[in-house]
């Protein structure tokens, strides 16, 4: 099996376990090992726009040297970890003396030779859209997935470089390739409000709720993210409150759920509990119209569970 | 309001601060408006983008007391498609990191609802008091 290190970053570690634990068993099943850095901190969840100071470029610095020591690339799934460590890896190559002055401040010689990949890129690039579809034992036929891009994953193009930044198609060419059908809606990369929700949560909510709501006028039964920033602000505002429910809330999905489910992993997998809106029927439903399919080659993970 | 637009404020400690701060050049923006066409936070605003950046451009410090520049959330819509490759998101940040460092501080936990606060994203809360306090 491909090794891979993987940096988790804090909200996989803690409020989005679920990501991780399918994150990991996707990439199981698919053949790529994601190898947890052995010692690693918060990147600092916000790339720094301010020139004139560098501190901020401390922590994701120190990740990348983690990285470093291990190989030659590291594969985040958070889209805010891989914005940070992606921008900062960009700013240190394109300036060899912040790079030495960091490296001076950490005492820690960082290279600045570590590639950041996010786990799409690696389906995308190294595995193929293709061979994704023939792995698929559970075709997701029938399910209506919109693809919800938000910023950070896309922007800025020239440092970040995953795909267009006004009319990507990453998320999209993935839920074709496990049987779904992608919804395309005119707010995919559209903002969440990120971090607003920490200062003014009724302008998040507003702009999470104008989200939700066109994916659903265009007919999608989930919406597919790769940021637990923004399921988190997609999704809270549908959670239960003493008002109860609007009975119009849809599942706010990892890709990597989405797949567990496609690649035929057992339920534990998928990661799926806590969400505010439950995916659990929907995607138990979608499970079992697929059929009960034997795994070809059962992951080990699924070995002995019967 | 009344205004004077003079060369001493066009060339002012604090457009100098901004354009530091920033790595930007001010004047680089011809006021075309897209910022603000697109900005999906515009709505919140009291005062647009375009506008923000024209302030600054005249050196009116008045620009700090906007909520605009704390309602920014650099989700770079606007960086993206500037035909003058103006990094808006970065001169945002200047006009925070002046407040900032002028003793701002612009988040209130204790005024946050508590079903909120406890299940926040730890990423969320890194974030943003990286954003909006020293």
């Amino acid at each position: 099996m491909m090794k891979i290190p993987y940096y988790p970053g804090c909200t996989l570690s803690t409020k989005a376990k679920g990501y991780d634990r399918s994150g990991r068993a996707v990439a199981a099943a698919l053949g790529m090992e994601l190898v947890e850095l052995p010692d690693w901190q918060c990147c600092g969840a916000t790339f720094p726009l301010a020139t004139d100071n560098s501190m901020a470029l401390i922590a994701p610095t120190r990740v990348l040297y983690q990285a470093e020591q291990t190989g030659e690339q590291v594969a985040a799934l958070c889209a805010i970890c891989y914005h940070v460590l992606k921008r900062t890896q960009t700013a240190l190559e394109r300036d060899p003396a912040m790079r030495e002055r960091i490296n001076w401040f950490t005492e820690q010689e960082y290279g600045g030779r570590v590639r950041v990949v996010h786990l799409l890129e690696l389906l995308r690039d190294s595995l193929g859209w293709e061979e994704l579809a023939r792995r698929v034992v559970r075709p997701l036929t029938g399910l209506r997935a919109a693809p919800y891009y938000g910023c950070l994953l896309l922007r800025p193009y020239e440092e970040i470089g995953l795909d267009n930044p006004e009319a990507p198609t990453i998320l999209h060419d993935l839920i074709r390739a496990l049987g779904a059908e992608p919804v395309d809606f005119p707010y995919n990369t559209e903002c969440c409000g990120s971090y607003l929700t920490v200062k003014d949560p009724t302008v998040s909510e507003t702009l999470s709720r104008d989200i939700v709501a066109s994916a659903r006028a265009a007919g999608a039964q989930v919406l597919v993210t790769a940021c637990p920033l923004c399921q988190f602000n997609l999704d809270w505002p549908q959670r239960e409150t003493a008002f109860g429910r609007t009975g119009e809330e849809i599942p706010i999905l990892y890709f990597t759920q989405l797949m567990a489910v496609a690649l035929g992993l057992p339920e534990e997998d998928w990661g799926v509990e806590g969400m505010y809106t439950d995916p659990r029927p929907l995607l138990r439903n979608v499970a079992q119209a697929a059929g009960a399919v034997p795994h070809p080659t059962p992951p080990p993970s699924a070995a002995g569970e019967g | 309001m009344r205004t004077v637009i003079s060369l001493k404020n066009l060339r002012s400690q604090f457009v100098r601060d901004v354009e530091e701060i920033s790595g930007e050049d001010l004047l680089a923006c011809n006021q075309c408006g897209k910022c603000s066409a697109g900005c999906p936070v515009a709505a919140a605003m009291d005062m647009l983008p375009s506008q923000v950046i024209r302030m600054a451009q005249l050196g009116m410090t008045e620009v700090l007391q906007s909520r605009t520049i704390w309602i920014c959330a650099s989700c770079l819509t606007c960086v993206t498609r500037c035909p003058k490759g103006v990094d808006l998101p970065r001169l945002m940040e200047a006009l925070r990191e002046i407040s900032l460092r002028a003793g701002a501080s612009e988040i209130n936990l204790d005024q946050l609802p508590p079903d909120l606060v406890r299940e926040l994203p730890q990423l969320a809360i890194v974030g943003g008091f990286r954003k909006y306090i020293k």
